[in-house]
């Protein structure tokens, strides 16, 4: 993994003498102090993360978080009070007007909220905008530009002008301008929040096909937890201005830093974050699977003994065989069968880790017993209860200690 | 006596007057520099229109009029100049055409650049608009006697006091459209690597345009009603038979003077508002 943008420290403090609000930030005042006492607005501050490149590195706090004035730090809409922002090991911060401009041009695009189509251009124009600012030749941008549409589907729509689309469409001009450029990095901000949820997740998963293709560093702005969980490699949590937790979205979902990560996954519904893997636990018998004869009455001992019901039953790898009841084991060894074969019950189906919980609510009531859950190598993972499951809705984040051997 | 207001006690007046004096006895080889270029563009616009056969011109008025707008505003202008023409009136209102053509060129030509100047600089804008309340308010007349002083009589001084009366709307909607261009749009060029040249004429400019086309519309309004009032200073055009019926009392060869304005006006009106309307619209049209 190579870093791709490396921020150091960054500080934005808007107003009048920003510098001496640094001074206060030192003293340790807070955001809401530090305006009381001098008019000044902190917008970050102390932000320090690292981007890799090829991963989609999301962004997320409410409004007023500093995360909008975070992202203009890096291509310098916003010029930062104090810190320091490198891509590719070359100091942004220090950059002469002209380095600037060529870093943008070549380097970073930007995909905006309010689409910012230039309403006097048709679809294609809008498209070759930037190839255009940078002094390309017509030819060339146009086939460009051509391209980056067809990668959005809006090739037909060429001609078009951009108050002619929908909202949804308008944005793929947005972002097929900005892929047009062919820049290292994308910035999106709030790319998708003003459309409507079903053309959102549209647009998310065209995103990730994108990046299927062609692996760019994106760095995406976005308030809303369902959107980070989807399409962000990482997410970084920002609060007044601060990030105050940087990880893997499991990360920090099973880990928030603070009440107020935590405060975001209240309004989450669980079933479309989480996965079997993350509510799956190990509270059943386990029964190690051999060929030998009476094993049956050996599995059936290990039961009563632990008053239990079911046993789940394993090899040597900790592969998953089956499930056993003392019903099943009792009628086996009444048929004369010796063997833990026999007394499988039939038609059990491990589910896979990574099924999401909304799929899962189905299998947990087909089964009269906690369901297995198995990954890719079909090893045994744990088991989802009814209860469980169940106590998993209503409090939004799965049990601690989940899923872990 | 604090409160005597019986007599001036600020000689005002004759102060103003020896600043003018001052003026003119200093500055004229440079005033006269001023006249010069307005008077090539007066001269070479009316010789033009002068010397162009009636139906040669009415064809080129009705295809602008047509491609500007519609057919029907070219009918419309093709009558009016006709009745114009029968009135007797055509030379006077070549004359007219010519000086309200030259003044408003004048006036995109300074005007233009100003209000982007003004756009762009809070300060300048701050200090410019007491002046274009003074230049839009003062009584046209007014104008009149420095002018002479300055330019002397004539229709090329007619049409230096026409141009700073009707500059004014021009420069404020330049400066209005540009600042009414969206900042999110503005941003985005910033985010694509436009410098700041580019985002002026990329963005800026054209956007802004039909705000600055309607200014251009009001300022030749402007023009036309001072070009007339120049017919004072002997700027001739079709001010002259006005002037002429009110120091005569013929009020029928003021009346044509007058309908004649009027017909002009509305024609210049409709050509110079549909330039306005933007280019898309007109682009699905077609």
């Amino acid at each position: 993994m190579t870093e791709k943008v490396v921020v150091k420290d960054l500080f934005k403090i808007f107003g009048h003498d920003p510098k001496s609000g640094l001074k206060l930030i030192e003293e340790g005042l807070d955001k809401e102090q530090i305006f009381e006492k001098t008019g000044l607005t902190v917008g970050v501050r102390e932000a320090s993360f690292t981007v890799n490149a090829g991963e989609i590195f999301v962004v997320m706090g409410l409004s007023g978080s500093g995360k909008s004035t975070l992202v203009r730090m890096l291509n310098r809409l916003i010029e930062p009070t104090a810190g320091e922002v490198f891509l590719d090991g070359e100091n942004i911060t220090k950059m002469n007007r002209k380095s600037l401009i060529d870093m943008r041009r070549h380097k970073m695009s930007m995909v905006f909220q309010s689409f910012a189509l230039m309403p006097h251009l048709t679809v294609l124009q809008n498209a070759s905008f930037g190839l255009d600012i940078s002094g390309l030749g017509k030819q060339e941008r146009e086939e460009r530009a051509m391209n980056a549409l067809d990668q959005v589907g809006l090739k037909p729509y060429a001609d078009s002008l951009p108050q002619e689309l929908s909202g949804g469409m308008q944005q793929r001009v947005g972002l097929a301008r900005a892929l047009a450029q062919d820049p290292d990095i994308l910035l999106m901000d709030e790319a998708f929040s003003a459309l409507d949820p079903l053309i959102r997740s549209e647009m998310q998963d065209e995103l990730l096909k994108l990046q299927e293709i062609s692996e760019r560093t994106v760095i995406f702005i976005s308030h809303d937890l369902h959107e980070a969980m989807r399409i962000g490699d990482r997410i970084a949590m920002m609060e007044g201005g601060r990030i105050v937790q940087v990880g893997t979205p499991d990360e920090i979902l099973k880990n928030p830093a603070d009440k107020y990560v935590k405060s975001f996954f209240r309004g989450v519904d669980p079933t479309t974050v989480f996965s079997a893997k993350d509510v799956a636990r190990k509270s059943q018998l386990t029964l190690r699977w051999h060929k030998g004869e009476g094993a049956p009455r050996a599995a059936l001992e290990q039961l009563r003994e632990e008053d239990r019901e079911f046993g789940y039953v394993i090899d040597k790898q900790r592969k998953f065989m089956g499930v056993v009841s003392t019903d099943s084991l009792e009628s086996a060894m009444a048929r004369d069968e010796n063997t833990l074969d026999a007394a499988l019950l039939d038609n059990v189906e491990p589910v896979p880790a990574e099924t999401p919980l909304q799929e899962i609510l189905a299998v947990v009531r087909r089964y009269e017993f906690p369901v297995p859950v198995v990954d890719e190598d079909n090893v045994y993972l744990g088991v989802i209860s009814k209860n469980a499951f169940l106590r998993t809705l209503e409090a939004g984040v799965p049990e601690t200690g989940a899923g872990t051997a | 006596m604090i409160f005597d207001f019986e007599e001036a006690s600020i000689p005002l007046e004759s102060w103003i007057e020896i600043g003018v004096n001052w003026l003119v006895d200093n500055f004229r080889p440079q005033f006269q520099a001023v006249k010069w270029p307005v008077e090539k563009t007066l001269n070479g616009i009316d010789g033009l229109l002068q010397m162009a056969p009636p139906i040669v011109f009415l064809v080129l008025l009705f295809i602008i009029a047509w491609r500007a707008a519609n057919w029907k505003v070219g009918v419309f202008g093709v009558l009016t100049f006709l009745l114009v023409g029968f009135l007797g009136l055509w030379q006077e209102t070549m004359t007219t055409l010519a000086m309200v053509i030259s003044a408003v060129v004048f006036c995109v030509i300074v005007g233009v650049p100003l209000g982007i100047i003004a756009a762009r600089s809070e300060r300048f804008a701050d200090s410019i608009r007491p002046l274009l309340d003074a230049m839009q308010t003062t009584p046209a007349f007014v104008y009149l006697v420095p002018v002479v002083m300055l330019f002397s009589i004539g229709t090329v001084a007619g049409v230096i006091a026409t141009i700073i009366f009707s500059m004014p709307p021009i420069i404020r909607l330049t400066n209005l459209g540009i600042r009414q261009v969206r900042e999110d749009v503005v941003e985005a060029a910033h985010a694509f690597g436009a410098t700041e040249s580019q985002i002026l004429w990329k963005v800026q400019f054209p956007l802004a345009l039909p705000t600055i086309m309607a200014g251009l519309n009001q300022t030749m309004m402007l023009s036309l009603s001072m070009v007339v009032i120049a017919a004072l200073i002997g700027a001739g055009g079709l001010g002259e038979p006005v002037f002429e019926g009110l120091n005569s009392l013929r009020v029928g060869l003021a009346g044509i003077g007058g309908l004649s304005i009027v017909l002009l006006a509305m024609v210049l009106d409709r050509i110079s508002q549909a330039l306005g309307v933007s280019k898309h619209t007109q682009k699905k049209e077609g």
